[in-house]
Formats: structure tokens, sequence, C-alpha cells
């Protein structure tokens, strides 16, 4: 690289900067439309597919909403909430987007939440965040979440496992931190009032790929394993408990098969056939609006996944929900924006994956899919529909008093060991 | 008095000489930089600049710009003048910044103690300085480069460890909600408010720096940095020094450290983590080692990059961007932006007259 | 920079072979490996004799241990490619846990195209020794002596590296399908359990390395030319050997071994990004601990981490990561050259 281009590399920075600074008033009839997902570091891919879902939305709309343009501005973090609030502020306060759709991970939704009570006048839309608190404790305002929580994920898996599975006492792995503690709040409020016992937890330290010591302390008379593991670690999981002489069958958090898993190489793969999981999508139910969805996600990106994952279908179903409120208020954002927000915490909704509406903390209710892993005649691995678990709300059916009484997840909260 | 400015003398006598034995690199001639009246428009500049740019130029460039200088400042500090790279700074300045949170007010209130900030303040401060002290003690028992690999596994364990920390640190969702106290009346949260204090802080540690290079101190620990053995047999306590470096930059680090957990409003172990560690070492290296605006100028270009990358490249390649831009430094300019500024100028006063 | 000071006459008696050091090196070394030897062969004699009986916690214990072991070799493997290259050039190469991930990925890709998992093997060692041949060449043979320099490139490097093997490859996770006669349980004799064979053939494999850069130190021409020139730089370059040549073998060695690792250490876990970081500092603290420069104490240095890291990880796992820091502290608070190292 000689110092010329280097030079020019900094100048030209600092004079886009200048000039984005110094950008033209804004346009009465186009609304800007920030969308803020991880496309950098380890999860770029998960961001970049939850990117392409918003693209979809917005080609289906041919870029127009309420009889305004939509002019759709790109944000960029690296999973990290010090990232995802830079570049949340860049969003709203340098590019002044209306609303912001974002951001892909828990922890980021829990400081974009936060971020939002600073901004009343912008509206923000969650795009796959999924921590309990960015709704259910301290909400904000201008904070909506068409999509589910971690716990509203597993609705239904525990009574799966301990009524139609016959598991009676699991040990639980996972890795240490908050959002695996919510699925497994999720997994365990059915699985232990219905007289489960959860007898061990194995919580992992993040990044953590060497499972063979562990998989020796999992006792042998139990009947099944939680693992609420993400991509990596589960495969790693898989291999060292088969390869130490386990053979205990197992149940997965939603994370734990999701496309990452199911398309691993290796021979390990068969070991998930039979694996009960839930969540707030299932790659293969044949109902058409899924496969509608499907089939508008392979079309405009072949070089996509072979279904849409479940960042893609988070970022579609919120941006789409977004869209169709502001075509209802013919685009009105007057008086920060009231008669969107009204609109969309009062009606419902249609999604590939059933209906949704948002509760009284902007959460929505929404259907969640109950899933065993099969094989489909092609040799591929599929997440079969066994049952829809309807309108799953943030409480779990609770009462929103006794389940806050619940207190926050942790690593001992909740607990039925003996 | 007379033996103290003999002695300094004789020290930057010695450095003078040694700082051109150790730095590499063809091009070694003392970096030539404007002073007096030549920073009056560079001045006056910072001081009107928040009036006229908005809330996200005065924040998000101009606080966060100064905020990384300093923090880049104090291992420019330590590396520039002691030759010990410390990739343990921004774990300093995040030490602070957990500190505050601590003692402080935040949204976990199980934790948070809720003192005043006129007590919390500098309590975190001298946490964090003597977990400074400490990195020092430990990185002086071995010399030369081991510094950078011990100090990178101090910081990465920190880092786990407040991952994992549920008790004081509250783990991997750290803490948010953090305010700057509303000291002598003001919302400190006032975007040109607080860029003028980061702006103070940062003259402030910047005069310091420059005060301490003159020193006797300061010529003492660069006079470390070029050779050990000969100060030792002079009888300095080699390692007192080097502590007392990594105290004084474990100062700045936490006053930087205190000032972003202002400006972020959170602290977590994302913070803390490996990317920001190595990333305080880009901006000072990008910026310069030899000159305590250095750090300053690298971190302008890498807030202007981080900021604004997105609108020009795809924003998934940054880190490659970033990174080449961070070896042809090292590879062709060691004095950073600095050096290619110095160059730029000498090339074109040169271009005025005939070649020699 | 402390090198400028040192003077090769005054420090050492040029003429004496110094066996003294050495041996004792060799007999600290010896001596932990017989104990560790009869206190195995006491166990087992002691299984066979019936004197005691294995419960579920025991067997666990032995587990943990056995893979306290063979993370210890993995980490040899990467480890021990990092000290040559420090002890000879005084490169402290920050890159190289880059040439582990990309030793692993393009092991793979290679495995992948040709179906065969030893082809990947290969291609992990000798892709990245060619990589560790080419930085020499192009970059670090420009700026040699200049410590610090060299390492700012290799952080450069790395975060360039880690960003377009990301590129490349994506975020996604990447297992090897080692043939099905490595990769198998065997049932343990005398403990009665199941264990990975495949950890056990890493852990032979790693002992067969060990002794192998140990004959190649010890017993060839180069070999004594490498330790001339971990002792002694100036004095080998003075005494007429080509020190560029030298030190080239060792950078490829050095690195071959990282892409090495990286193959068969992906095949007991698995590839993806940021592992790159995490093999970096497992190398830092392990050299640290053992000694920079000294392969032995790379070894001493692996098992002992791994060890911890295992231990840890079933004992107490909330802080099991921050164990080995703080071996490393102990380390660097009593012994700051490292365990068998010596004082430069």
């Amino acid at each position: 690289m000689t110092m010329l281009s280097r030079r020019s590399l900094f100048a030209a920075a600092a004079m886009a900067a200048l000039a984005w600074g110094a950008g033209p008033a804004q346009a009465q009839d186009t609304i800007k439309l920030g969308a803020l997902a991880t496309l950098e570091g380890a999860f770029a891919v998960m961001g970049q597919d939850g990117m392409r879902a918003v693209k979809l939305a917005l080609q289906q709309h041919d870029y127009m909403a309420g009889g305004k343009k939509i002019e759709l501005i790109e944000g960029s973090s690296d999973a990290s909430p010090d990232s995802a609030i830079r570049a949340a502020k860049k969003l709203v306060e340098q590019d002044k987007v209306d609303i912001l759709v974002g951001p892909l991970s828990g922890s980021e939704g829990l400081a974009v939440k936060d971020y939002a009570k600073e901004h009343p006048d912008v509206t923000f839309v969650n795009g796959t965040s999924a921590a309990q608190d960015t709704t259910l404790r301290d909400p904000a305002e201008n904070f909506f979440r068409f999509t589910t929580d971690g716990a509203q994920w597993q609705a239904g898996l525990g009574e799966y496992a301990y009524k139609e599975k016959g598991y009676e006492k699991v040990v639980l792995i996972a890795e240490d931190y908050s959002f695996p503690y919510t699925l497994a709040l999720g997994f365990m409020k059915d699985f232990c009032e219905l007289g489960g016992k959860v007898v061990d937890k194995f919580w992992v330290p993040i990044g953590n790929k060497d499972y063979s010591s562990i998989v020796y302390s999992i006792p042998e008379d139990i009947d099944a394993i939680y693992v609420a593991l993400g991509g990596a670690d589960a495969v790693n999981f898989l291999s060292q408990y088969e390869q130490a002489g386990g053979n205990k069958p197992m149940i997965a958090g939603s994370i734990t098969v999701d496309q990452t898993v199911l398309g691993t190489k290796g021979k390990r793969r068969d070991q998930v056939i039979g694996t009960p999981s839930a969540g707030p999508i299932a790659d293969a139910w044949d109902d058409p609006d899924w496969q509608a969805f499907v089939q508008a996600y392979r079309e405009a990106f072949p070089d996509g996944f072979p279904t849409p994952s479940l960042f893609a279908h988070g970022y579609y179903v919120s941006t789409k929900a977004l869209l169709e409120s502001l075509d209802a208020v013919e685009g009105d954002l007057s008086d920060n924006h009231a008669k969107l927000r009204e609109y969309m915490s009062t009606h419902e909704f249609d999604t590939p994956t059933g209906k949704i509406h948002l509760d009284e903390n902007r959460q929505a209710v929404a259907d969640i899919f109950l899933t065993e892993v099969a094989e489909n005649e092609k040799g591929e691995l599929y997440n079969k529909v066994v049952k829809i678990i309807p309108q799953v709300n943030q409480t779990l059916g609770m009462d929103r008093e006794a389940f806050l009484a619940l207190g926050a997840v942790g690593r001992d909260n909740p607990e039925c060991r003996e | 008095m007379a033996s103290i400015s003999e002695e300094r003398d004789r020290l930057a006598r010695a450095t003078a000489a040694g700082a051109a034995a150790h730095t590499a690199g063809p091009e070694r001639e003392r970096l030539r930089l404007p002073y007096g009246w030549g920073y009056l428009p560079l001045g006056l500049f910072l001081l009107v600049f928040p009036l006229f740019a908005g809330e996200f130029w005065a924040m998000q460039i101009g606080a966060y710009t100064l905020i990384l200088g300093i923090v880049a400042l104090s291992l420019m500090f330590l590396a520039g003048f002691g030759g010990m790279v410390s990739l343990a700074q921004m774990t300093v300045a995040g030490c602070a910044g957990y500190f505050f949170a601590i003692f402080g007010h935040s949204s976990v209130e199980a934790i948070s103690l809720g003192w005043s900030a006129w007590l919390s303040m500098p309590l975190s401060l001298l946490v964090a300085t003597a977990f400074a002290t400490m990195v020092g003690l430990l990185a002086s028992r071995t010399e030369g480069i081991y510094t950078i690999m011990i100090t990178l596994a101090i910081a990465v364990a920190f880092f786990y460890f407040t991952r994992q920390n549920y008790e004081l640190f509250n783990g991997y969702n750290g803490f948010a909600q953090i305010a700057p106290p509303a000291f002598f009346g003001l919302d400190w949260r006032d975007p040109t408010l607080f860029y003028y204090l980061c702006l103070a802080v940062a003259l402030v540690c910047y005069a310091a720096v420059v005060y301490l290079r003159r020193s006797t101190f300061g010529l003492s620990v660069q006079a470390l940095r070029d050779n050990q053995r000969r100060m030792r047999a002079l009888g300095y306590h080699v390692a007192g020094h080097q502590v007392a470096a990594y105290a004084t930059a474990g100062f700045m680090a936490a006053l930087g450290g205190l000032l972003l957990v202002w400006l972020n409003g959170r602290i977590s172990p994302g913070t803390i983590g490996v990317g920001p560690v190595i990333d305080i070492l880009i901006i000072a290296v990008l910026g310069g080692l030899r000159h305590p605006i250095g750090p300053f100028l690298g971190a302008l270009a890498f807030v202007l990059l981080d900021s604004f990358a997105i609108d020009l490249i795809e924003r998934e390649r940054f880190n490659t961007v970033i990174g080449l831009c961070f070896l042809a430094v090292v590879l062709f300019s060691p004095d950073g932006l600095l050096g290619l500024w110095a160059r730029a100028r000498d090339a074109l006063a040169r271009s005025g007259r005939p070649r020699s | 920079m402390a090198d400028v000071a040192r003077d090769p006459v005054l420090d050492r008696q040029p003429l004496a072979p110094r066996p003294l050091p050495l041996t004792r090196r060799q007999l600290r070394v010896g001596g932990a490996v017989l104990a560790a030897v009869l206190a195995a062969a006491v166990f087992c004699l002691g299984l066979v004799a019936g004197w005691w009986q294995l419960t579920g916690q025991d067997k666990r214990f032995i587990a943990t241990v056995l893979n306290g072991l063979t993370l210890g070799a993995l980490y040899f493997l990467v480890a021990s490619g990092f000290t040559l290259v420090f002890g000879l050039m005084r490169n402290v190469n920050l890159a190289h846990g880059s040439l582990y991930l990309a030793g692993a990925y393009i092991g793979w890709s290679v495995a992948d195209v040709t179906g065969s998992w030893f082809a990947g093997v290969v291609a992990g060692f000798l892709s990245m020794a060619l990589a560790g041949l080419v930085l020499q060449l192009v970059v670090f043979r420009r700026m040699e002596g200049q410590d610090l320099r060299q390492t700012l490139v290799t952080i450069g490097i790395s975060i360039v590296l880690a960003d377009l093997m990301l590129w490349q490859w994506g975020g996604q996770t990447y297992q090897f399908i080692a043939p099905d006669w490595i990769d198998g349980t065997v049932r343990l004799p005398l403990v009665g359990m199941g264990y990975s064979s495949y950890r056990l053939i890493l852990l032979l494999a790693a002992a067969v390395i060990g002794v192998a850069l140990w004959l190649f130190l010890n017993r060839t021409k180069v070999g004594t030319m490498i330790r001339a020139g971990v002792d002694d730089r100036d004095m080998l370059a003075a005494s007429g050997v080509n020190v560029q040549r030298i030190f080239c073998i060792v950078f490829a060695v050095g690195a071959g071994l990282a892409g090495f690792a990286g193959v068969v250490g992906a095949t007991a876990l698995s590839i993806a990004p940021g592992e790159d970081v995490r093999y970096l500092l497992a190398s830092l603290v392990v050299v640290i601990v053992g000694g920079m420069g000294s392969v032995a104490g790379a070894a001493v240095g692996a098992v002992l981490i791994g060890l911890a890291e295992q231990l840890g990880l079933v004992y107490s796992p909330t802080y099991g990561v921050v164990y080995t820091f703080l071996i490393m502290v102990g380390v660097l608070v009593w012994r700051p050259q490292g365990l068998l190292g010596r004082r430069g």
C-alpha cells in the first residue's frame, strides 16, 4: 500500500464524514429506516441473514409504506452491547432515522432498550434479541418487540418431554450467561411443575469447546439431557458425549438444532435425530404462508441458507409488521409517531408463522413450534413440526405479578433438583 | 538544587542518544511539530467545535476520540517513554468504570452501593490505579517483549473474570444506566458539556505527559528504556521506576475509563474484551508513539473509520481495513500518522529547493 | 534491547561445553516423568490386585486427568513452535494462533475435496510451514532485532488473517471426519470406562513429535545450530553459519506445527472463529509458565495448563478459565524466567 493511498483513505473517510454531517434536510415524503444487525465478528453470518430479511420485507413492499418512500440505512455491531449502542447512536443521531429495526442479540437488546428511552421521538422495533427484561421489566415506551423471548421459545417443551417422551430426570448443560438461563426457565417451568427433576446443571464458560471432562460428570441414572448450547458447542458436546460412551437422548434448546447445527458436516449429526425442541420457527412446516416465505427468501437470496434462519425470520416479521402499520396509518409520524405506535400496540398481524399481537409491554404473543429432528428422503436433517403451541405470552400463561415474583433468571433460578 | 538539574541534564543527554539507538527504522530524525502559537488554531477549533457540531459529532466523534486518546496516551507514555508495551491499559480503564458502577448508581441495584459521586469517583480511580500498580509489579518481573505477552494475558484473565463473576461484576450483563455525576449543579450528560469535560481531562493528561517527559522521573524512565543495565549500575531502582510509571499511566487510563463509562452509560465484559484491548494498541501505534499528540490523532482516525466505514466499504471487512492500515503504519511509517505528516512537510519543504 | 548489553565473552566461558545446566534440566524433567510413570504403575497394579475399587467419582477424575493430558498434548504442539521461534529469533509471534486456525481451515478444505483426513493433516502442516517461510523471508528478515516492531507486525497480521478467514469460511462450525479406526471409543482396560481413542492417539502423537523434536534439536547438526542460536545468536552468526537458513527452518517447522495442531486439534474439538485467540493465549501462558525458548518447558507448561483447565472446568466451572492465569502469575512471582527457562 502506498503512502498516497493510505492518506487518501483517511481523507476520504474524513470528507465522507463531513458530507454526511452536513447532509440535506430530511424530505417529508421519505421515511428513514435504520436496520441494525451483527455484520461483523463471529455472529456475522446471522446478522447478514437478518439483514437479508429486512431487505426482503422492503422489496415486497417496493420500498414504499404509507405512501412514502422508505430509505434503508444499515448499521453494524459485533454483538457486544457497546458496539450496538454506538451503531444505534450513529443511525439515530447522525443518519437521523425515524425508525430503527434491531438488534440481533440479547444483551444488545437490553442496551438498545435503555438507549430508546433517551430518544422518545424515534420508534425502535426489535430484530431478534430475545432477553426477557428487554420488555418484561422496566420496558421502554417506544421499544416494540414482534418476536418472542427465550423463555417463550421453549413453551411446551417441558410438558412434551415429561408426558410424551416420558423423561423424568434430566441434567442441563448450557453456556453460562443470561440467554441460556432464560431458555432454561422456559423449559423448566412446565417440566418441574409436572414433577420432573433437573438433577444437575452444568454451566460452562462461554467459548468453551471442550466438554470431554464434563460428559463424565453426567450421571447414568437420568432419562435425558437438556442441551441449550449454541452452534459450535453443541456439535462438540455431542461428539464428546458419544465418545465417552454416553447414550442418553437429548432435549434441545431453540439455538441448539438451528441451521448451523443441522447443516454441520460429520457423522455426529445422526445423534440429533429424534431430539425434541421448541422455537419460534420450524424449517419444514408445510403451512402455505411459511412455504411462501421460504420460497420468496430463496428466490431473493440464492446465496442464503436453504431455509431462512431464526434471525431472518425475526427481522422479517418485525419489518413486515412495521411496514403494514405504516401503511395503515398512511405514514403519519407526527406527534412522536403516536398513530403508528397505537396501531402496532393494538392490532394483530399475520406472519409466516401465524398471528401475533403485542401485550401491554409491547411484547409479542405468538405461536411456538414444538419440533423433533427428523431426516427427510434426501438424507437432510430438519425440524419436523410435532405440535403448535398457540399464542404463547411472555409470562408463559402465568399471572404477571406471580411471574415477576419468580425473580430474575440466573444460575440457580429456577431450580428443581430432588 | 544544582545537583538535581545537573542530573537532569545528564539524563536528558543520555536519553537523546538512547532514543536514536532505541527506536527502529531508517528515519530517526527528531519529530518537528509546531509549537507555541502554532497550536492556536487547533485549540480554537477544539473549543468551538461542539458549538456548531451536532450531538452525534460532539459525543460519538469528539468525546469518544478524546477518551480513546486518553487511554491510548497512557499506553504511549508507557511504551514511548518506558519501552513497556502494556496491553492492559484498556483493562485498567474498564476497572475504573466497573468500580464507579459498583460504588455509585446503576441499573443493578443489588450490587451498586449508591455512594455519592464525590466518594465513588476517587475510590474507583484509586482501585484502578492500584490494579495498574499490580500489573506493573508483575510485568516488571521480566523485561522487554515479555511485557506485551504478560499484559495481554492479564487483560484476558480480567475479561474472563468479569464475565464469570456475578457477585461483584454482574457477569455477562454488566452494568447499565450509569450517569455522570451532577457536579457543580450541571447536567454532564449534555453533549456539549460532556465534550468540554473530556477536552479538559485530555488537556490535563496531555500537559502531564509533556511535563513528565522533561521531569527527572520521566527522564529516568526513558533512560531505563534505553539501557536498563547502565541505569542499574548507576544505582537506580529499575523495578521501582517501572512500577511508578505503570501507576502513573494507570491513573490516566482510569480517568479515561470513567469518561468512557459515562459516555456509554454502561459497562460489560465486552467493553474490555480482546478487541478493545488491541484497539488501544492500534490507536497508539497508528498515531505515533513519540509525541503525546499521536494517540489523539490515532484515536481520531480510528473513530472516523469505525463510525463511517459502513458508508464507504462493506462493513464486514472493517477489520481487514483497520488491520492493513495498522500493518502499513508499522511497516512503512514507524512514527505513525505523526511521522507521515512530518515527512510530508519535509518533502514539501525540500521540493522548494534543489536536492542535496 | 537487552541483547545490546549482553557480553558474550564475559557472560560465558566460550570453550566450556556447559554440560551441567542441560543435565540438571534433563534430570528435572526425567525425574518428573519417572515419578508420573511410577505413580501410574502403582495405580494400575492396585487395580489389578484389587486393592481399590473405582467409583463414578474416581472415573470422572481419571477421565479429567486424561483429558488434561490430551489437551496439554495439543497445547504442546501449538506452543513448541511458538517457543522455538521466540528462543531463536526473539520474535513473539502473536499471529501464531492465526496459523493454528488457518492450518485447520485449509486442512479441512483439503480433506473435504480429497476425502482423506490424512491429506488434510499434511495440508495443514505444509500450508502453514510455507506461510511461516514466507513470513520470515518477506517480513521478519527486514526487521531483525526490532522485537517490538516484529510483534506489532504479527498483531496486524493476525487481525487481517482472522477477518480474511471469516470471509472465506464464514462463521459456521466445521468438524473433521477422521477415519473410523482412529475416531472411536476404547474401553480403557482396568478402569472400565469408555474413552475417545482419538484423544489417546493425539497424546501418543504429541509424545512422538516431542521426542522427534528433542532428537532433531539434540542429535542433528541443524538442531545443534538452532540450540547454539537460542543460547547466543551473535556467536552463531560469527561462527560462519548461515543464520538466515536456520531461521527459515525454525520458522517453517514452528508454523507447520501450529498448522498440524490446527487439524488434529480441530478433529478432537471443532473449527470456529475465535479459536485463534484461544490458542494464542494458551501458547502465551504455556511458554510463560514453562520458560520461553525451551521445548521441554513448553511440554511441562502445556501439561500443567491442560490439567488446570480441565480440572477447573469439572470441579469449579465458574472460575475454571481464570486458574490458568493464576498459575501464570504464580510462576512469574516465583520464577520470572519460567519453570525450565534460563535467565536471559
